[in-house]
């Protein structure tokens, strides 16, 4: 297992340096330079062009620049933002706990419905709940984000009054950053009311993010149980007189976690990129925003750093999703 | 420390919650860049530090433009314009937070310090170098603690108003020079201390600002609230629900498209004001045939403004006959604007010998509260130049790239940009906008007129208003004749609230502050 492991570790390597390369260039491809966008309408003489391109470093050739973003790097430095002159990598992990928050709850909310979603689905083929439930997942799938987000803010929120409708926990509530995570440092702050304010404004938004891995984990559980509901090793622990809770619940649906594991793997990804919406609808304080933000204003060193941390999370998740294939199913791991 | 800092405030604040009718909740559109105003140019980071933690030597009277008393009680200007004294408030108090404790009050040297930082020191001080401050000022004195003069190199009358804005905040030389040497100098622009009428509390990136009242203000009964909250919702359709929902009392930048539902809701009240801006369609005043004003006439003569207003502003707008707004001195109120006549527009055309003109419009890829819809704005002139056989083809690029490209004095067609006012002062659109200077810069139109030109260049050094006044209508007719740009629109601000605050004063310059705003028990 650990060989396994080590083995998927070792084909990181690679796309890192491949992801550095890109998150470099790939801010610089764009059109707009970052100091012509930061003076806007007014304008700015030469002089003061040349003077803010040095101070920046923008006047060094290119490989210079590359090469101190690279090393930097490796000495766990990405440089500090153009705008708020804090480090990237302190903003990154200031706001990264909200993101990663939301993105927790959204995909347990995923999976604790989506997974019995497509069993139920599967087991009742052609049945009323198969076409209820897939419709469903269907409408869940191609609803815009934010259409959905106001929707349910308007209706839950406003007329119903039962969640609040943005930020991450009421104003009144005041207290230190401990871990990051507001459910666990509401907790930990003591104060009355603080969790429960914490979990009322995780609600709107956990839908919302989670709304389309549910639609695709609902649907692909559904297909890979089809597929193994009609192997004969199915048909064997039927006819060995196995209850269909027994034979749906253990020996098929095992199996059909391998496709869906992929899925909630690769959703990370999706979570992220929907994160961006989400948060700013929400007024959610994560790194989707920040980094659109920064897209925006051209500020290279927020931009190269996040893309380049978001990538390691991404490959970490689906290293993390690997070395799941091979617990779930040894043959993967023998391999 | 940080802790200790924060458990103390927490103290103050949940005392707040529990009072809440104490605590003033804005909903911000954005997070700020930092809290050092003098760093940054946007209004957002303004309103979250120039207007709450920092004082000026004078300021803006609420709610108009002109220049009151603030850090200084009152001025002098000397007889050749170049010299202005500043007598400061006595007893003027800083603020204090874990890492620092003031020693003495304001001094002529904390002035002196705020400016001399943003002459000395390379940075991003951009407002203050973009204003060409560095060039203006020669020198500061202090005679004594409580006086400062600053020298100038030459007669400048906008000087006065230069001091109220938030490049010009006054930060405490005591805690730079402490923060500088516990190695921490970032703090000055993450922990702000100031005069003003807020100290700043806590800041949760991109989430929530907490200030809470400075109790030794020196304006007696300002502010009006203990506590102050900015709770950044970056949607506009959200900062309504926020604002229904009685999460928020103020917020800013509601959708047009809201704006009626929010007027007929008696839960809120919409404040409007018009905007100290003017949106404009620039044409290249250097290249056949704009070349010639009774082609730029013509043109503007074919645009329907109220179509504009009505579909692009959808009603939060008002046609702008002038460069400069009309809430704003010297406004030229004879002056009429161009009728929309498509037909005389084409016979204009015809008689300067302009035919089958092909042409192109640059529309803004960004909103602007002087635009916000720049490509649907385009398209309805293109609609309009088609009648007077006018062919448009709209282009756009990337932000940074079309303001780049649209400054070039060869660039072609006519760009659709516009400005909001800096401090209220004529010469801050007429010179930066039309001005010589500007060409290849911030003048789109290429523009450079003698006659004009002269105009602008000798109110600059008249220090009173009534002796600039009428040399800044002569100008505006001498625009109107030439034509430089076709004037579009100013745009109208709407502020909504819930009913319990008061005391609100839309700012004409744009920015939201709070220092008297109360709220109803």
């Amino acid at each position: 297992m650990l060989k396994f492991a080590l083995s998927r570790l070792f084909t990181f390597i690679p796309t890192f340096i491949g992801v550095a390369v890109i998150s470099f260039g790939f801010i610089r491809v764009l059109p707009g330079d970052p100091i012509v966008v930061m003076a806007g309408e007014r304008g700015l003489s030469e002089e003061r062009y040349a003077a803010l391109q040095q101070q920046f470093g923008f006047d060094r050739p290119i490989y210079v620049q590359f090469w101190d973003y690279l090393t930097g790097i490796f000495q766990g430095d990405l440089g500090n933002s153009f705008v708020t002159n804090r480090p990237v990598w302190d903003e990154f992990f200031t706001l990264f706990p909200a993101t990663l928050e939301l993105s927790l709850c959204a995909i347990i909310f995923a999976v604790a419905i989506g997974l019995p979603a497509g069993v139920i689905a599967a087991v009742n083929r052609g049945k009323f709940f198969d076409r209820f439930l897939m419709s469903g997942a269907l409408i869940g799938y191609s609803m815009p984000i934010f259409w959905w987000a106001l929707l349910l803010i308007v209706v839950v929120s406003g007329w119903l009054g039962w969640t609040p409708v943005s930020g991450r926990i009421g104003l009144m509530y005041f207290f230190d950053d401990v871990t990051g995570f507001m459910t666990i440092d509401s907790l930990l702050s003591g104060q009355d009311g603080a969790f429960a304010s914490a979990l009322s404004h995780l609600i709107l938004p956990t839908i919302v993010l989670g709304t389309i891995p549910l639609a695709v984990i609902a649907r692909q559980t559904r297909s890979a149980m089809l597929e193994v509901l009609s192997e004969d090793y199915i048909r064997t622990a039927r006819a060995k007189g196995l209850g269909p809770r027994r034979v749906n619940g253990v020996h098929a649906l095992r199996n059909a976690l391998i496709p869906v594991v992929t899925v909630i793997g690769l959703s990370v990804g999706t979570l992220l990129a929907g994160a961006i919406l989400t948060e700013t609808i929400f007024s959610w304080p994560g790194i989707g925003k920040w980094m659109v933000d920064s897209i925006f204003r051209r500020d290279y060193p927020v931009v190269q750093g996040a893309l380049l941390l978001i990538a390691v999370i991404v490959m970490l998740v689906n290293l993390t999703v690997d070395v799941l294939y091979g617990l779930i199913n040894p043959k993967i791991r023998s391999r | 420390m940080t802790k200790l800092f924060t458990t103390t405030a927490l103290s103050v604040l949940c005392l707040a919650g529990a009072a809440s009718a104490q605590t003033l909740v804005y909903c911000s559109e954005a997070s700020p860049e930092g809290f050092d105003p003098a760093l940054y140019t946007s209004g957002t980071t303004f309103d979250a530090s120039s207007h709450t933690v920092y004082d000026h030597l004078v300021e803006f009277e609420t709610g108009t433009t002109n220049v009151v008393p603030g850090l200084a009680e009152s001025w002098e200007v000397s007889e050749d314009g170049m010299t202005y004294t500043f007598n400061l408030r006595e007893g003027v108090k800083f603020h204090s937070n874990d890492m620092f404790t003031p020693s003495r009050d304001l001094t002529a040297e904390d002035v002196i310090y705020s400016f001399q930082r943003q002459i000395d020191t390379e940075g991003t001080w951009e407002y203050f170098q973009s204003m060409g401050m560095g060039d203006l000022i020669e020198s500061m004195e202090a005679p004594d603690d409580l006086t400062v003069v600053f020298n100038l190199t030459r007669p400048e009358a906008p000087f006065i108003a230069n001091m109220a804005m938030d490049f010009a905040s006054i930060v405490s030389a005591e805690y730079a020079q402490a923060m500088e040497e516990a190695g921490t100098p970032e703090m000055v622009n993450q922990q702000p201390i100031g005069t003003g009428p807020f100290e700043f509390v806590d800041y949760q990136t991109d989430a929530v600002i907490r200030y809470a009242a400075n109790e030794d203000y020196f304006v007696e009964g300002v502010p009006r609230v203990e506590n102050l909250v900015f709770a950044i919702t970056p949607d506009a359709s959200v900062r309504y629900q926020r604002l229904q929902a009685g999460e928020c009392h103020v917020m800013p930048y509601p959708a047009p498209a809201d704006v009626e539902a929010m007027q007929a809701d008696e839960n809120i009240v919409v404040m409007e004001q018009e905007g100290l801006n003017v949106g404009y369609l620039a044409y290249n005043t250097q290249q056949a045939p704009f070349d010639n004003p009774d082609v730029r006439r013509a043109l503007n003569m074919a645009i329907d403004k109220q179509a504009i207003i009505d579909v692009v502003f959808q009603g939060s707008g008002q046609a702008a006959t002038n460069p400069i707004p009309p809430t704003m001195w010297s406004y030229n109120e004879s002056i009429e604007d161009d009728p929309y006549d498509p037909e005389a527009a084409r016979q204009m055309l015809a008689d300067a010998g302009v035919e089958d003109l092909s042409m192109r419009i640059w529309a803004m890829p960004v909103q602007r509260p002087y635009n916000p819809n720049a490509r649907r704005m385009a398209e309805l002139i293109q609609e309009d130049f088609s009648e007077i056989g006018v062919d448009v083809e709209i282009v756009s690029y990337e932000w940074g790239e079309y303001l780049e490209r649209s400054s070039a004095v060869d660039r072609d067609g006519a760009v659709l940009l516009g400005w909001t006012g800096d401090n209220g002062d004529p010469d801050n659109f007429l010179a930066v906008l039309l001005g010589c200077d500007g060409v290849g810069a911030s003048n789109r139109a290429q523009w450079c007129h003698e006659p004009f030109q002269e105009l602008i260049d000798e109110a600059k050094t008249l220090p009173t208003q009534e002796e600039r006044t009428p040399l800044y209508e002569e100008a505006q007719v001498i625009f109107k004749e030439q034509a430089p740009w076709a004037t579009i629109a100013h745009s109208v601000v709407f502020m909504p609230m819930r009913p319990e605050v008061e005391n609100y004063v839309v700012h004409p310059l744009g920015g939201h502050i709070f220092h008297e705003v109360g709220l109803a028990e």
